[in-house]
């Protein structure tokens, strides 16, 4: 991408010679990074459905910041007991629905908006997974992205802490108390963590640093990196050709057209979609029955009764059920370790998918019944491990078929899927890619 | 004079060097930010003994209080709760408490001072959850037909008995802890303090 300034093409006097954007030009590269990443990034014609998700991520990063802002204004990050005997911050939160005008619905954006992030996410990196997006050269994307969705679980984790109820203080107490499994350091690592030696006013002060600033900071620089990165290689698209093959005289390539204003107006039609469903949920189910604001939340953190029942948030569930399944010893270390690595490995794993996947082809248009078969099994058994997730690990499906072994098996399956692809995405089946993209 | 590129050996060792003690200095700057997170002064000396009224406790009842943020649980265990304990033992992972999860006086068959109390911290040692009281036989609190009361830790589903003692193949690994305490009448305990032996 092009960083220089214009400054020796146009007057460099100070005076303003010329309109002010060629003044500016002189000194700001305004104009060349319009063009670099906007009106002279040419992007894939053939570009689908799919391909809204990643605009889509950026828009719910843009709401969770601004609702984020207005919500810290009200919210107190405050463990202590008020008069009338509840937690302040879990009061403050009540405040903000119930006395700051139109809190209610900052607030709602606010929780909504963690799950729509993490549904047109996944939604993103499956549109990865179908299209082979993540292969040479794009495999620094992919990095940047997983190390998106790892910080996006993070921020995710943290400000479920902030309201201060049940399952707030439940879900951090099991998912902290994970790190003391991690032999030799564990226990000092999670006291640290919680600044504490039990999850308290001072665990909820530095969750709340960590979400307001630490994490978003984070996630905004390799948002920039992720983009950097995929403007400087081009994008992929659903056919899996490189545009950059086939160029015009002018060096512009065949099957592209410029992002804007043809990707960006068709953005925009995708936003309008998004925001219709996402308002729909906001007005009439916030709580997503229980799925999206959990009801024992409603209740304040009691650090003496764990409810009877607790579970992460919906999209947390598929890793927590890896984090389940592990309830062997290993070498002497306690299961829940290896659970605490089943869950981050099934994160990080999908960091390698570069170069795990041997296939001659990207695009699942192009390739064999083995890809398909497995890539199937594979989501059907995502949302298998997610469901579980949801329940009792003494869940039964129709009170018959136990949901443990269940849970065991998938999880085994979801790294086997991963591990075993440098062999089955070989041997698969192919067909061959068309010089140009397809419409 | 010349552009040509020698490497100035004596320049870049100093530059290595430059960048070592800098380096070691910035990691150095790391040690007051890390060290801000642990406990302050104040958590560490929060978690002074409490003292606990049992007179009122009915035989087969428990009670719950708060000891350094944590649910601490007093039983006062019938006969029956009683007598499953040695016929629980063959269940259980560490029957005779030789895990370190008791203070000296407590590593008996009851696993407290005196038999009918019992004085734990009512937190699963799995991931940190309060499991549920489950006293009743039976399939009577939603437990398995054989069961003969307990606790269920509602979280990954440890079971314990009236003792605290773990089941076989549980997540949680040890049994749950015995805080230290003492009785200071025969109602009266004081709760994170013991003197030896009492």
């Amino acid at each position: 991408m092009a960083s220089n300034t214009n400054f020796e093409k146009y007057k460099s006097d100070g005076s303003l010679q010329g309109n002010l954007l060629e003044w500016f030009d002189a000194r700001f590269p305004a104009t060349s990074m319009w063009r670099g990443h906007l009106s002279e990034y040419y992007a894939p014609k053939n570009f689908n459905f799919w391909y809204f998700f990643g605009s889509l991520a950026m828009l719910v990063l843009v709401i969770q910041i601004v609702t984020g802002i207005f919500l810290v204004m009200h919210y107190k990050p405050d463990a202590s007991l008020n008069a009338d005997g509840i937690p302040v911050a879990f009061a403050s939160v009540e405040y903000i629905m119930r006395d700051v005008p139109w809190g209610w619905l900052i607030r709602y954006m606010h929780s909504t908006g963690a799950s729509a992030f993490f549904l047109v996410v996944y939604l993103h990196m499956f549109r990865g997974m179908l299209y082979g997006s993540y292969r040479q050269p794009r495999e620094l994307i992919w990095i940047f992205g997983t190390l998106l969705f790892l910080c996006l679980m993070a921020e995710a984790f943290m400000g479920y802490l902030l309201p201060w109820g049940q399952m707030s203080f439940w879900g951090a107490q099991v998912i902290v108390n994970l790190f003391s499994a991690i032999p030799l350091v564990g226990e000092p690592l999670s006291i640290w963590i919680r600044g504490d030696f039990v999850v308290g006013d001072a665990t909820l002060n530095r969750f709340f640093s960590f979400h307001v600033i630490a994490v978003p900071l984070v996630l905004l620089g390799l948002v920039a990196a992720h983009i950097l990165a995929l403007h400087e290689v081009g994008s992929n698209n659903p056919d899996g050709v490189e545009i950059k093959k086939r160029l015009t005289p002018e060096g512009i390539p065949l099957d592209g057209i410029p992002f804007h204003p043809y990707y960006s107006v068709k953005d925009i039609v995708g936003v309008v979609v998004f925001l219709m469903v996402f308002s729909i949920i906001v007005f009439f189910a916030p709580e997503g029955g229980g799925y999206f604001l959990e009801y024992n939340n409603f209740i304040p953190a009691d650090p003496l009764k764990t409810p009877p029942h607790i579970a992460p948030v919906w999209y947390f569930t598929p890793y927590y059920s890896l984090l389940r399944a592990m309830v062997w010893p290993l070498f002497g270390i306690d299961a829940k370790f290896w659970g605490v690595v089943a869950m981050g490995g099934g994160v990080v794993i999908l960091a390698f998918l570069p170069w795990l996947d041997r296939s001659p082809v990207k695009s699942i248009r192009y390739r064999g019944p083995i890809f398909k078969t497995l890539l199937t099994i594979f989501v059907i058994s995502f949302f298998i491990l997610g469901f579980l997730g949801t329940k009792a690990p003494s869940y039964a499906f129709f009170d018959v078929i136990p949901g443990a072994p269940v849970a065991q098996i998938l999880s085994a399956y979801y790294f086997l899927f991963f591990l075993t692809m440098p062999w089955w995405s070989k041997i698969d089946k192919y067909k061959p890619e068309p010089d140009r993209v397809t419409m | 004079m010349s552009n040509e590129s020698k490497v100035d050996c004596g320049r870049r060792r100093l530059v290595v060097a430059t960048a070592a003690v800098g380096g070691a200095g910035a990691l150095v700057a790391l040690v007051p930010f890390l060290s801000s997170m642990l406990p302050s002064e104040r958590a560490k000396a929060a978690g002074a003994p409490v003292e606990v009224d049992i007179g009122n406790l009915e035989v087969g009842q428990m009670m719950t209080v708060e000891w350094r943020g944590k649910p601490v649980w007093i039983i006062n265990r019938s006969k029956t709760m009683l007598e499953t304990l040695p016929e629980l033992n063959k269940d259980m992972a560490d029957p005779k408490s030789d895990k370190d999860m008791q203070p000296e006086y407590c590593k008996n068959e009851t696993r407290s001072i005196k038999p009918e109390y019992m004085v734990v911290v009512g937190i699963c040692t799995h991931l940190g959850c309060s499991p549920s009281a489950k006293f009743k036989h039976g399939p009577a609190d939603g437990m398995a037909a054989d069961w003969l009361g307990g606790f269920l830790c509602p979280c990954h589903g440890s079971h314990f008995d009236f003792a605290g003692r773990v089941f076989k193949s549980q997540p949680a690994p040890t049994n749950l802890e015995v805080p230290p305490h003492m009785y200071l009448t025969d109602t009266r305990i004081l709760i994170g303090e013991h003197k030896k032996g009492a």
